[in-house]
């Protein structure tokens, strides 16, 4: 227990001292802490356990690369795992536990997986579980998942909102340090709409606090033209510079406001991008570099200035280059002892030299760390000289006793934006690092990200790649003034060290810490075979856990390449893919979610349906009355008796979600010709006709009937599934095929709202209510379609039949729907009129042997289904030349014809049917179900189906089975007109 | 996500766009003249280049109306807009290795 609050010091409020619990501890903080600095400022050092062999984790950094400290915030519907306690902003009342122990963090039962360490090696699941059948890994996968983790998910609903937002400006800059600072400020001089978004809790980055940042960004915040986005992570550069951020608007409190969002996204449309995302340090690796308290340099430095805490009481720092002294400066300054400093490099410039002396730490050149000494947290380091050729040697190690240990090993510039919109990353000998490749988008990167890291150079670069943005935009910006920063003596140039162990060194060494891969399990994947960079990233797992390799990526690649022998550009990276840190599905969902997941379409009588007993179901997006279930009738009563009913007197059912598509213009009769495979031509004015679309490449694809309203107006029906393509192909036929036919098409599913009046009492009953129509079958005979009045409404009326009964299809306007539905109903009370629902209509469609979407599946053609006759031979439409081809025609293909059951089964949709006598296994399909109901008029369960050779096999006694639930039924192959083959009902 | 001009619209997001597939596919005036293999061709085969594609877009929640537009399917740029029936600018076939 090393790390303790210091006295004075750090942007920390110490007047608002906030409660919080860990693992159900109690402590306090301060404002302005993280999770990870009051839990350090409270001596804690156990985060966490790794991934595979459950070894203590602590503090590792102090942003969005952290690979240990991840916790699961807060608990019930809000509880969020695997978030990393570096970036929460402490609130008071916090809850978090730590992951991935069990029973406690302190004592952890996997930890065993450590003695079974060899076993864990690169690739040890595909090795060890892949039995001889694919069910031993998924035996094997339930116990490897719940042994090797991270935080479990909550499966309650999320309480909180989360908002959209779409934004346009002139210039975007991601990141707010020193360079991204002044590129928003010199952009904004010009008048440019400029967007500054930064993920940390204040913009500023190296800069947060200073009196020449608060000044820089007051006087942006004063401008109209500029937004600032702090707690914004900027994770993904997408096609034609959009940028997609996530603001966390409420992630900071227990829970959002009133009327607060907890998470807003933002799809940012920059016209140019300055990409001023910083750079994190790397570590250096050796044994046992994983123990609690081993820490980056700049993370140190970062609690002590920021947090006002000390990362230990006796501080050891392990460097290649300067970038470790600007760490010890800082401890030095806020009093904490710095013991010793191991650098691997024989000299360091003066300034660096001037540091280490003020300190007053044992200067150790030339020097390495060689392994991490403790329990479980950091005791002290074994040193041991250092070779830049031959690397560290074996023996004369020397102890050193520390609590913390610091490891600089140089930075590596976060490039993943610039990687997703940009060719291959450029290696930069002198820094040891990859940089931005070049850009495919309009973006250009300034500071650390560029590989610049002295902060009066990121000012100057900043401000440049801001005016530029500005210019590109056709703005002229005026020169700024850069804050005067002194050119600092201090050199970020590494020394190259990647691995510091000598040959025999002892313990493991880590290269990527949140997914346990060692330098071993490199070598392992190498003389494994495993060459590409991206082999190697996949079999060992290295960078793909949550932290995506953020310190890792680097290393691994300099250990594959001493392993390869070849330099690490010639090795080559991957490319990052978005998102940059995780983002919350919540945010990404925004509003789309329960039932605003996509929009509800409800028919103009709905309420009258659900007022009356409906059970709604969904068709695509609309709702429809499934039945009209009465007392304790199951489903299958209650289609059953309103079939029986439509049948004996007559019923009615809502047809509004058919879709209709008025079509007008003088060709409007030509156009239907050709898209229709029957004639349209010779239709007369007041009349219906059955029409069939077929696809250009001569399969079925849809059915309805259109009606004549006038010689240029026509209403064609299509089914509800496809109203919205059918509409679509014929906008398209009109704007690219034949743009010389004179035709408007106009969805007008929506203004009409239609019912169905089926039975042989539906003309008596529509005759009482009709105030100007003859409905005599003289007057309007089967196909006719009038225009009446019904209580002085508007209607259309037209005489047609899908249930095989005299019936008539009454439209009327959308708002008038419910008026006609209820005065039709009312007028059928004397004949016993009932509503019948889908499934009823089905049942009735079924005994007629009408097809519908289960047989137009888009693998049947008109002659499979019986309907060849309507594919007319005298004319050129839509499919017509494709009718022909071999595959269309082979007598082999499955044809529509009817089954009934034998034994008085259930008929499922789905089965398939085999020969009674066919013993084989699986035995031999020769077709399959498409619909199926019980029939009221036939009193037995009856299907539709495709078959082989179906009509020649009337007759014929088949099987339907159905293996999957072990379900075989005898059925009889029959016409598909099950009821009134000659159709004698509906014409009377 | 793309931006595209509508050319009866304006500037607006991709999502409200539907793409149509090849531009200039011209539907056989006298398809009993055809040969199977021509109707193949017709029907199911497109180009589909490393660069400069013609192709058409429907402004499907918009203005409903198709247009053609020419984009290099390497970078997605968008190179042009113009309107159906007519044939496309005069425009640098962009070659890729």
């Amino acid at each position: 227990m090393s790390g303790y609050r210091l006295s004075s010091g750090g942007q920390i409020d110490r007047a608002r001292p906030l409660s919080f619990a860990f693992d159900g501890k109690r402590y306090q903080g301060y404002a302005g802490d993280t999770l990870a600095s009051a839990l350090l400022a409270n001596g804690v050092d156990l985060f966490g356990r790794s991934f595979k062999y459950h070894r203590p984790r602590g503090l590792f950094s102090a942003g969005v690369e952290e690979p240990n400290a991840l916790v699961t915030l807060r608990s019930g519907a809000r509880a969020e795992p695997n978030t990393r306690a570096t970036v929460v902003e402490l609130y008071d009342g916090l809850e978090a536990s730590s992951q991935n122990r069990w029973p406690s963090l302190a004592f952890d039962v996997m930890a065993m997986n450590q003695l079974a360490g060899p076993l864990f090696s690169a690739g040890f699941y595909y090795k060890t579980f892949m039995g001889p059948t694919r069910k031993a890994w998924m035996l094997y996968e339930y116990f490897i998942r719940k042994a090797a983790g991270l935080g479990a998910g909550t499966l309650l609903p999320d309480p909180d909102r989360y908002e959209e937002m779409n934004a346009f400006c002139d210039v975007l800059v991601v990141g707010a340090g020193p360079a991204g600072l002044m590129a928003a400020t010199a952009a904004a001089s010009s008048g440019a709409r400029v967007i500054l978004a930064d993920e940390q809790s204040a913009l500023g980055g190296n800069l947060r606090g200073s009196a020449s940042a608060q000044e820089n960004l007051a006087g942006l915040a004063a401008l109209d033209n500029v937004t600032l986005l702090a707690r914004t992570t900027v994770y993904g550069y997408y096609d034609d510079n959009t940028l997609g951020a996530v603001e966390r608007v409420a992630d900071h409190v227990a829970a959002p406001a009133e009327g607060q969002p907890r998470e807003r996204h933002w799809t940012i449309r920059a016209k140019q991008v300055v990409l001023a995302t910083g750079a994190i340090e790397r570590p250096i690796i050796f044994g046992d570099n994983d123990k609690p308290g081993v820490m980056l340099a700049d993370a140190g430095r970062l609690y002590v200035e920021r947090h006002g805490v000390a990362p230990g009481r006796r501080v050891a720092v392990f460097a290649n280059n300067d970038g470790a002294y600007r760490s010890v400066a800082a401890l030095t300054t806020a009093g904490v002892a710095v013991s010793a400093i191991v650098d691997a490099r024989r000299e360091i410039g003066a300034e660096a030299q001037a540091i280490a002396a003020a300190s007053g730490a044992e200067l150790l050149l030339g020097q390495v760390v060689t392994r991490a000494l403790g329990g479980q947290r950091l005791s002290g380091i074994e040193v041991a000289a250092f070779d830049p050729v031959q690397g560290a040697r074996d023996g004369a190690q020397r102890q050193i006793s520390a609590d913390c240990l610091l490891v600089s090993g140089g930075w590596t510039p976060t490039i993943h934006l610039a990687s997703q919109a940009g060719g291959p990353a450029r290696w930069d000998d002198s820094l040891t690092a990859f940089l931005p490749g070049e850009a495919s988008q309009p973006w250009r990167a300034a500071g650390a990200c560029q590989g610049t890291l002295d902060s009066a150079a990121c000012f100057a670069e900043g401000a440049q790649a801001g005016a530029e943005a500005a210019r590109a935009c056709g703005l002229s910006p005026n020169p700024v003034s850069l804050p005067g920063a002194k050119t600092e003596p201090l050199a970020d140039v590494p020394l190259p060290v990647w691995d510091a162990r000598p040959p025999h060194g002892k313990g493991k060494a880590f290269v990527d810490l949140q997914h346990d891969v060692t330098a071993s399990d490199i070598s392992l994947a190498h003389r494994e075979g495993f060459r590409s960079v991206e082999h190697l990233k996949r079999y060992t797992t290295l960078g793909m856990a949550t932290d995506q390799g953020k310190t890792s990526n680097v290393t691994g690649l300099a250990l594959m390449a001493r392993e390869r022998k070849l330099s690490i550009p010639e090795v080559g990276t991957t490319r990052f893919r978005p998102p940059y840190t995780p983002v919350s599905l919540g945010a990404l969902a925004g509003q789309a979610r329960g039932s605003h997941f996509r929009p509800t379409r409800r028919t103009a009588m709905h309420d009258w349906h659900v007022e009356n007993g409906a059970e709604m179901q969904a068709a695509g997006l609309w709702l429809r009355p499934r039945i009209y279930a009465q007392g304790s009738e199951t489903v299958e009563q209650a289609y059953s008796r309103e079939a029986r009913q439509v049948r004996a007197s007559v019923g009615m059912v809502d047809v509004s979600t058919l879709g209709k598509i008025d079509v007008q213009g003088l060709d409007a009769a030509e156009f239907l010709n050709r898209v229709y495979s029957n004639g349209f031509l010779k239709l007369p004015e007041g009349k219906a006709r059955y029409g069939l679309m077929l696809r250009e490449d001569g399969f079925l694809w849809d059915d309805g009937t259109t009606w004549r309203l006038s010689e240029t107006q026509f209403l064609m029906t299509t089914t509800t599934a496809n109203a919205a393509p059918v509409l679509s192909q014929l906008e398209f036929l009109l704007a690219a095929v034949w743009p010389e036919l004179k035709v408007a098409v106009t969805s007008v599913t929506e203004q009409w709202a239609g019912m169905a009046v089926s039975g042989p009492k539906s003309r008596e009953v529509l005759a009482s209510v009709l105030d100007d129509l003859d409905m005599s079958n003289e007057a309007l005979p089967f196909m006719g379609v009038r225009k009446g009045h019904l209580n002085g409404l508007p209607v259309l009326v037209a005489r047609l039949s899908f249930s095989g009964e005299l019936a008539y299809e009454v439209y009327c306007g959308a708002h008038h729907g419910e008026a006609v539905w209820s005065r039709i109903l009312e007028a059928g009370k004397p004949f016993g009129m009932i509503p019948y629902g889908v499934e009823a209509l089905g049942t009735l469609r079924i005994e007629k042997g009408h097809v519908a979407g289960p047989e137009l599946d888009g693998r049947t053609t008109a002659e499979d289904l019986g309907l060849a006759g309507m594919t007319s031979r005298k004319k050129h439409y839509i499919g017509s030349s494709m009718l022909k081809r071999e595959g269309l025609t082979d007598p082999a293909r499955l044809k529509l014809v009817g089954f009934v059951s034998a034994d008085g089964g259930k008929i499922r949709a789905g089965a398939h049917l085999v020969a009674a006598n066919d013993t084989s296994s699986p035995p031999r399909s020769l077709g399959h179900i498409t619909s199926t109901t019980y029939s009221p008029a036939l009193e037995k369960y009856i299907a539709l189906g495709l078959l082989e050779d179906g009509p020649e096999r009337v007759g014929e006694k088949l099987v339907a089975t159905y293996p999957l639930k072990n379900i075989d039924v005898d059925v009889e192959v029959v016409s598909s007109h099950f009821f009134d083959p000659e159709g004698s009902r509906m014409h009377v | 996500m793309l931006q595209i001009t509508c050319p009866h619209c304006g500037a607006r997001a991709e999502s409200e766009f539907h793409n149509g597939g090849e531009a200039h596919i011209e539907r056989p005036k006298d398809p009993a003249a055809l040969t199977d293999a021509e109707w193949a061709e017709f029907v199911f085969l497109r180009d589909n280049p490393k660069g400069l594609l013609l192709e058409r877009w429907n402004h499907t929640q918009g203005c409903r109306r198709w247009f053609n537009v020419a984009r290099d399917t390497v970078t997605y740029e968008i190179l042009a807009v113009y309107p159906m029936g007519s044939q496309p600018p005069a425009l640098d076939p962009r070659r890729y290795v």
